[in-house]
């Protein structure tokens, strides 16, 4: 195993050092025979952590496979990823989700961590085998039916209490689907506008709001995915103030994008939850600041070709965001790399109940970091993209940050900015 | 001129003046024996229809034959569509045949922006889901102006299904730029909560239709699909009428010189009763022959006709 020395890196915006990475942990002592890498002006942060990525495999490796997905990542900076269940098959048994954590070990560029459905087909009718997930080789700890909301409140109320066994987490997709049948955008002047059905705030401020009362009920752990809007945020800083075990999350485009793109009528702007107002935005900044909202997720969603270029009401929802996460969240908070290394690498890891990463870079910390230049700007090209798909809302942006290199328990997987394999 | 008409918002005042200046010498062709022009010989308008809509269709292809161009209709039906084509596989068939205008009915909102983005001919929206049909708006904007002799500062109801209605949307917008005052009348369901933020802070908003009529210059009532019932948007037909419906109680509430207006087709006996539809103050058979008009004007001019 190759030893590294980091020299004259800044850890977390800290003064330049050096960091030796040896045996797959961080070192102390001499480096000799290390290789050096020059990190100067390189800020080094604890591995990112996504609690939210799609990874299309199964069933849509058109779009996305295990393998493209984690270069993606590694390139974005992350060290591990939690896939979502709403493949073909759904992930909704040991058996898939083992498939799925093997298909990660192969590609071995980060950890990837599969979510298991809450209910069996994400049919929101019946509890998927949580157990069985929990207790198979891909040690499940995370379920959610993410694209579906569970929307029966009696079922939610089950799956909350039952994951308490194996201290598993329920994560919320919350969408009240009556409120939002044919919904396109989020409903608001730009959809009147626009003649596209609304999708109104209401209609995931009500979720957040029943299944915050339910989790303090029968003292559970609740995480909410991708809180989209201001009153949201209210809901939640509510029922924090009150103690409720709530954790929230934000992606970046919620955190840069408003309703306003959707006047294109391009679909590369359709996402679920949608696109709000400037007003949102700016609330969920704050929230994120503040820990009202503890991390940031992608909602990574590769989609083909296909399904995004047609008429907007035909596409399906979603955006790529793996590559530009850290970028965009840079061009929100600016460089306080503290706050950035709490919102997308420490607080994941201790929501999912992950070792080894999200640590503080200490010496016998495993080597799970990645090395960013934020001085560098890019503008983002689609076609440059390790993601298989293309569905990126950022084309021809600039965005500041790069990341030079990204380390898996001491195995480079990104050096260069480019991915090792 | 501009390249495309995809919304009234495309549309500025002097250039909407413009179109309807123009359908006004098109009309007048119209009494004529022959009743073609020369000027769009050799130049090919596409009839793209995704939507059944029989009267939209033969007022845009009469419009184009009366400019003499080639006019090829595209209906879903019976093509390529139906077997899953995409509008942009479509849309590169269109432009490889050489379509110098396309003009396209489609049940997404939006549709027309895209297909701009894939043609390099001109696109016009003859309807796109819950968006928007500015022709319609065009040729009732024309049918005011020739009978009430104006637009500028004109009190316009707009009664019905604002929250679904595309024609809703582009008249707003239209009559707003030359100057009318809309308001937008029906139950608070169908009426989008921020409407006059969204498509013009002059537009106004009643529940209350009786309230509204004496002040009224015109009255266009649009058609209620009876199945927005099983939304519950409204509780019955009956109450929807009673509330909403123009019937001659109504009718004479309004100013003598008032005109009422309806895009089709109609519920006769829903939105208003057949004793209004077929009064003298019905400009319902006119908008039809005025449609032929106001499309032949918005052909001519995006095709590079002058005035």
């Amino acid at each position: 195993m190759t030893s590294y020395l980091l020299r004259g890196v800044s850890v977390l915006g800290a003064e330049p050092t050096d960091l030796l990475i040896r045996d797959g942990v961080i070192a102390s002592g001499p480096a000799t025979g290390a290789d050096i890498i020059d990190a100067a002006g390189l800020v080094a942060l604890p591995g990112l952590v996504d609690l939210h990525t799609h990874l299309r495999e199964p069933g849509r490796e058109d779009a996305e496979t295990v393998e493209t997905g984690s270069r993606a990542a590694a390139l974005g900076g992350y060290t591990a990823v939690f896939a979502m269940a709403n493949t073909s098959p759904v992930a909704d048994t040991a058996g898939v989700v083992e498939q799925v954590w093997r298909l990660g070990r192969e590609a071995g560029l980060v950890d990837v961590q599969p979510i298991g459905a809450v209910t069996v087909g994400l049919a929101g009718k019946q509890l998927a085998e949580l157990g069985a997930m929990a207790t198979s080789a891909a040690g499940v700890r995370i379920f959610s039916d993410d694209g579906h909301c569970v929307a029966d409140p009696r079922l939610m109320r089950r799956a909350l209490e039952y994951v308490k066994a194996f201290d598993g987490i329920i994560a919320q997709h919350a969408e009240e689907p009556r409120l939002t049948e044919g919904a396109q955008m989020h409903e608001g002047e730009v959809s009147t506008r626009l003649g596209l059905t609304g999708w109104p705030a209401v209609a995931e401020e009500a979720i957040i709001a029943r299944d915050v009362l339910l989790a303090e009920h029968v003292g559970s752990r609740l995480h909410i995915c991708h809180v989209s809007t201001a009153g949201s945020v209210e809901v939640l800083r509510q029922a924090k103030a009150r103690g409720v075990r709530v954790t929230a999350e934000v992606t970046p485009h919620h955190l840069l994008l408003t309703d306003e793109l959707a006047a294109s009528y391009d679909p590369v702007y359709k996402v679920n939850p949608p696109l709000r107002t400037a007003k949102d935005v700016h609330a969920l900044r704050e929230a994120l600041v503040e820990g009202v909202i503890d991390i940031v997720a992608t909602d990574h969603a590769p989609h083909a070709v296909e399904d995004k270029e047609c008429e907007w009401a035909y596409a399906r929802p979603g955006m790529v965001g793996l590559e530009t996460a850290l970028p965009v969240v840079l061009s929100v908070l600016g460089e306080r790399w503290d706050l950035i290394a709490e919102r997308m690498s420490r607080t994941p890891a201790r929501i999912a109940g992950l070792t080894g990463h999200g640590t503080d870079l200490a010496v016998g910390d495993p080597a799970n970091l990645t090395l960013v230049d934020p001085s560098a700007r890019r503008v983002v090209d689609p076609s440059e993209l390790a993601s298989r798909s293309r569905n990126t809302p950022y084309a021809g942006t600039t965005l500041p940050g790069r990341i030079v290199a990204t380390f898996l328990r001491g195995e480079p997987t990104v050096l260069d900015g480019k991915a090792v394999k | 001129m501009i390249k495309h008409l995809r919304s009234a918002a495309d549309l500025d005042a002097p250039t909407a003046t413009l179109i309807l200046d123009t359908a006004g010498e098109m009309a007048a062709l119209a009494g004529r024996e022959v009743k073609k022009l020369p000027t769009l010989r050799g130049r090919t308008v596409v009839n793209l229809f995704y939507e059944d809509s029989t009267r939209t269709r033969i007022s845009f292809e009469a419009a184009a034959k009366r400019l003499s161009a080639d006019v090829i209709n595209f209906s879903a039906k019976g093509s390529s569509v139906s077997k899953g084509e995409s509008l942009k596989d479509t849309a590169l068939t269109l432009q490889a045949m050489g379509a110098d205008a396309v003009v396209i009915r489609h049940p997404a909102s939006g549709a027309p922006h895209r297909l701009a983005q894939w043609v390099d001919g001109s696109v016009v929206n003859a309807g796109d889901g819950t968006h928007e049909h500015p022709t319609q708006a065009l040729l009732d904007a024309y049918t005011m102006r020739s009978r009430l002799g104006r637009l500028d500062g004109l009190k316009v109801a707009i009664v019905g299904d604002v929250l679904h209605s595309r024609v809703a949307r582009s008249n707003v917008l239209l009559l707003t730029t030359l100057g009318a005052q809309v308001t937008l009348v029906g139950p608070p369901t169908l009426i989008p909560l921020n409407v006059a933020a969204a498509l013009s802070p002059k537009t106004k908003v009643s529940y209350d239709l009786d309230s509204v009529l004496p002040d009224m210059d015109v009255v266009m009532m649009l058609r209620v699909q009876t199945e927005r019932m099983q939304d519950s948007y409204f509780p019955s037909a009956r109450e929807y009428s009673r509330r909403y419906g123009l019937d001659l109680a109504r009718m004479r509430k309004l100013p003598e010189h008032a005109i009422v207006m309806h895009p089709g087709p109609m519920n006769r006996g829903m939105e208003i009763t057949p004793e209004v539809a077929d009064s003298s103050r019905s400009t319902i058979v006119e908008q039809v022959a005025n449609g032929v008009s106001a499309r032949m004007a918005v052909l001519y001019l995006l095709l590079g006709g002058k005035a």
